[in-house]
């Protein structure tokens, strides 16, 4: 399955730039903390969390990581959308709530 | 999907998910144990920031799953009326933050699942969000 | 239980310390729940002032915490001595935040304090010197817990 099927299949937004929507996604990595993430997420994860600032994409493009879902309606911010573009990294948000789409993520990569 | 999921639901809601029945589901270790191990847990609370779990509408059945394991997060569950918290990958707190939610009545316990998988394996049991609508 | 006269006290804080933060806040909610007001107040005034509480400790030198309980309502102010909110209304915003990265890995710092002791909260107010420090009050109406 890869970053635009997820998208499509739980009806995310995803804000600024496309970034590269083709990536294929091999798992996923759900967590707050960037220390958490530079620890154990893995290459061509997508990775769920609440932060919106613009240290989430530089995270996320040291590991390697498909892209970034924002949960609960958080509004990424304008610097975090800039560097997303500049990184092609897709970020996505959702209405729902992290445990929904981790849920929700997790039953459909697992089929 | 949508059909099939509420589906699921209905039917966890007349086996009611226990405090118990969470720690089989997460193969957890518990660290911090109460006399009511096998209280009714309807929701759960998934984050790692504390502002945004005092901003949830928690309430004493809701399970917190988290990777933050310092004291303070025992401290906002105790802010927040949540009585049982699941550190994910292996992580286990210290005995100072051990004893305090021993001490304020909170159940801890340690699942070796990530966060990501430790939720898959709740909400396909039928949990859902404690996420409400804004009070 | 019945409330008769009005209870009151205060905390002081102490900017950085983490290791105590919030233990006013539990402190007052035990109280709060020992005088019989209803769960539902005690855990709105517990989470405003909680996050009055952290608040202090990530970004001021030190504070104190005041609080009055009185028959109709729960009042508490926090004075800090700190650097002051130069735009109040940006503060106020979900999101905005000051806070330094290591605050955020401590699971803070996420822009989410101010906006939820207001929400909370049934009057709020907040006064701000720049290089001085900041005073946030809130106000919760009561009720006695009519189950007990």
């Amino acid at each position: 399955m890869n970053v635009q099927e997820v998208v499509n299949s739980l009806s995310l937004e995803v804000q600024g730039s496309k970034g590269n929507l083709e990536r294929e996604v091999t798992g996923c990595y759900i967590s707050d903390l960037l220390s958490d993430v530079m620890a154990h997420a893995q290459a061509g994860e997508l990775w769920i969390t609440l932060q919106t600032h613009p240290n989430i994409v530089a995270v996320a493009s040291l590991k390697n990581l498909a892209g970034i879902i924002i949960t609960n309606k958080r509004v990424p911010e304008e610097e975090t959308l800039r560097k997303a573009e500049d990184e092609r990294i897709p970020i996505a948000v959702s209405a729902s709530s992290t445990f929904e789409v981790g849920g929700m993520l997790f039953k459909m990569l697992r089929c | 999907m949508q059909q099939r999921t509420k589906a699921i639901y209905y039917i966890t809601q007349n086996n009611i998910m226990t405090l118990e029945k969470v720690i089989g589901i997460l193969g957890a270790e518990v660290v911090a144990t109460t006399a009511d191990m096998g209280t009714e847990i309807s929701s759960v609370c998934s984050s790692d920031l504390m502002s945004d779990l005092l901003h949830f509408s928690t309430t004493p059945k809701s399970l917190l799953v988290t990777g933050l394991i310092n004291k303070q997060v025992v401290r906002t569950a105790e802010i927040a009326d949540i009585k049982a918290i699941a550190f994910v990958l292996g992580k286990r707190p210290d005995e100072e933050t051990i004893e305090m939610a021993r001490q304020k009545g909170i159940v801890l316990i340690v699942t070796r699942f990530s966060r990501y998988t430790a939720c898959g394996k709740l909400y396909a049991e039928g949990l859902r969000s404690c996420t409400g609508e804004d009070r | 239980m019945t409330q008769k006269k009005n209870i009151e006290g205060s905390f002081h804080l102490t900017g950085g310390d983490f290791t105590n933060a919030g233990g006013a806040s539990s402190e007052l909610k035990s109280l709060l729940t020992n005088l019989g007001i209803a769960p539902e107040i005690v855990r709105r005034a517990a989470i405003a002032t909680f996050e009055g509480e952290m608040n202090v400790i990530i970004h001021a030198v030190a504070g104190v915490m005041h609080y009055l309980v009185t028959p109709e309502h729960i009042k508490v102010t926090l004075n800090d001595m700190g650097p002051g909110i130069p735009d109040i209304e940006q503060a106020m915003q979900e999101g905005y935040s000051t806070a330094p990265d290591w605050v955020r890995e401590m699971g803070w710092g996420a822009g989410m304090g101010l906006p939820n002791m207001k929400k909370n909260a049934d009057e709020f107010r907040i006064d701000s010197i720049v290089g001085e420090g900041t005073t946030v009050e809130i106000l919760i109406k009561v009720k006695e817990d009519e189950s007990l």
